[in-house]
């Protein structure tokens, strides 16, 4: 087996070789190149990025804040009303599967609230990818909070905390750093499941390489490529949380290890 | 008799992964293809195998229930018919519903004796298969919508323009658009149906495709007046109905009897039929007028590939 990688230099207006690898983006003094197949590649992981980025936005604002409140006590009726609405909010979006979620909010919804017909599709995509991811991160948050001891509540309580103070100061902070090796996991999930926006029309990475191994009859080294920038991504973001994982530790917690 | 001899390739047959195995299976078709040609084949077994296609607008498709109908089916048909006089005996049809993917192995290893679908013929795949006179040429042509107020390429200029993920339409349009100077926005559907809905939903200004795939999209749409076929022919590619490489007696019979069909126009009655008037199952129209090209080739018989369309 021959692997020509040299097709990513190509032009893809015409079968030739552009005098530039990179036709259209970086010109370096030499404008009017047509756009190369590596032009493309990299447009195509910059939607990549761009969904997954806005999704885990979404989901980790959203996720939070439903994760949260999954965990209030249940003593006056507002907290009960919370706790509905946050596990409706759970178990409708992890119940059904991430690419009709995306289907639903591409062909479905815009039909209901006529408004989101002007929305691009590259935000609706983002909607039902961080969504979907949400419910995920939630039920991790709300486990972190059940993980710690119920005394932690109490004693916050006896201190004069209302809810929000005991949530802001004392449960979340520890809560949190307990579950960021799982958010860690969700991160990069999100990368792989922003592959769905294809079915869209989104022109990112899985699309890029479908059209391409079509148009050049050059399907490995487009799927080779293509899988290397979903690994490099997704492992980006896995050293990013690792890294903020260290930054926060607090020596002699649950999440922190023991000082060496 | 030592046990070891009987046992092992046992062994080794379970371990067989299913790819082998299917490996195994076509490449017995292929020695049973190449033992005698199609035609001895056909009157052994009185049985031929049609492929068809699920949807390929009106050329091939089905009406559920195991049926199958469309301009190339029908032609089909009529050639059985031909070859049961040819034969002197009777012959029965199965159907084999085939994919772009696996329509030219399924006609290789035996399993398909005739497929009348819509495959373009190529010079790469006549290395692999062998196609009768060329009964229809696909032209490349723009769909807008009927209050649109594009007529040609040129007013693509920083349009949106759909096209189908795995089709090679797109590329025609960009050499296009470099020879103009002009610039637009291409946006992939993932299959015909997905790209007309971004047409229909005005997520796209255009959709570029072959024409009767265009057209059987708008006859199937809910109000097929909303839009029209617009602008230049981008490419031309003949279709035509792939059988095997080869088998010139089997090549000569089908082209004959789809000549006989040319010159006293019946395939001109059957084109009427089935991009003019109402179609089973819904009733509805194509409308996709008779082209120039497609008239040339039946005028003139051949089975040139695409590439040699292209020359010109």
């Amino acid at each position: 087996m021959s692997l020509d990688f040299q097709i990513f230099c190509k032009s893809t207006y015409a079968e030739e070789f552009s005098p530039r690898c990179f036709g259209e983006y970086f010109q370096f003094g030499h404008p009017g190149n047509d756009p190369t197949y590596l032009d493309w590649l990299l447009r195509a992981w910059g939607w990549t990025v761009s969904v997954s980025l806005l999704a885990l936005l979404i989901a980790l604002v959203i996720g939070i804040s439903i994760g949260t409140l999954r965990t209030l006590s249940r003593d006056s009726l507002f907290n009960k009303f919370c706790i509905l609405i946050a596990n409706a909010w759970v178990e409708l979006f992890r119940n059904i599967p991430v690419l009709v979620q995306v289907f639903l909010w591409y062909h479905v919804i815009p039909m209901m609230i006529p408004s989101l017909k002007s929305f691009p599709s590259f935000l609706l995509v983002s909607i039902a990818l961080g969504f979907f991811t949400s419910a995920r991160i939630a039920e991790q948050v709300k486990a972190g909070i059940f993980s710690l001891p119920k005394g932690q509540r109490f004693a916050a309580q006896s201190l004069g905390m209302n809810q929000v103070e005991t949530y802001r100061f004392v449960l979340l902070p520890i809560a949190m750093r307990i579950v960021i090796p799982p958010l860690t996991s969700e991160c990069m999930n999100i990368v792989k499941n922003s592959s769905v926006a294809f079915a869209v029309s989104i022109s990112e990475l899985t699309l890029f390489a479908m059209q391409t191994q079509e148009e050049t009859s050059k399907g490995i080294e487009m799927y080779l490529a293509v899988t290397a920038l979903y690994i490099l991504t997704a492992f980006s973001i896995n050293r990013i949380m690792a890294l903020i994982e260290n930054k926060t530790r607090i020596p002699g917690f649950i999440s922190g290890k023991s000082p060496s | 008799m030592n046990p070891y001899l009987i046992k092992s390739p046992m062994k080794n047959f379970k371990k067989l992964s299913p790819v082998a195995l299917t490996l195994l299976l076509s490449w017995s078709f292929l020695s049973q293809a190449n033992a005698a040609g199609t035609l001895e084949k056909i009157s052994a077994s009185k049985t031929i195998t049609m492929g068809v296609r699920d949807s390929s607008g009106a050329l091939s498709y089905t009406l559920g229930d195991g049926k199958y109908t469309g301009f190339h089916v029908e032609i089909c048909k009529r050639v059985i018919v031909d070859l049961e006089k040819k034969l002197k005996t009777s012959i029965k049809t199965d159907y084999q519903v085939v994919t772009s993917q696996n329509r030219i192995p399924l006609v290789q290893n035996g399993t398909v004796d005739i497929e009348c679908g819509s495959t373009t013929n190529n010079a790469t795949r006549q290395k692999d298969v062998s196609f009768a006179v060329t009964t229809y040429v696909e032209e490349v042509r723009i769909a807008v919508k009927a209050d649109s107020n594009i007529t040609s390429i040129a007013q693509l200029a920083n349009k949106k323009v759909a096209t189908t993920t795995g089709t090679t339409s797109v590329q025609l349009l960009r050499k296009n658009e470099r020879a103009n100077g002009i610039n637009f926005e291409e946006i992939f559907g993932k299959d015909h149906a997905d790209s007309f809905l971004l047409l229909e939903s005005g997520r796209a200004d255009a959709f570029v495709m072959d024409g009767s795939i265009l057209a059987g999209n708008i006859a199937n749409s809910k109000n097929p007046k909303d839009f029209k076929i617009v602008g230049e022919v981008l490419s031309v590619e003949p279709i035509a109905i792939m059988i095997r490489k080869d088998d010139p007696d089997f090549k000569n019979a089908v082209d004959t009897s789809i000549k006989a069909m040319m010159k006293d126009g019946t395939i001109a009655k059957m084109y009427k039929q089935w991009f003019m008037e109402p179609i089973p199952p819904k009733g509805n129209r194509v409308g996709l007028e008779l082209s120039e090209n497609t008239k040339n080739a039946w005028a003139n018989p051949n089975d040139k590939p695409a590439e040699e369309y292209l020359k010109k």
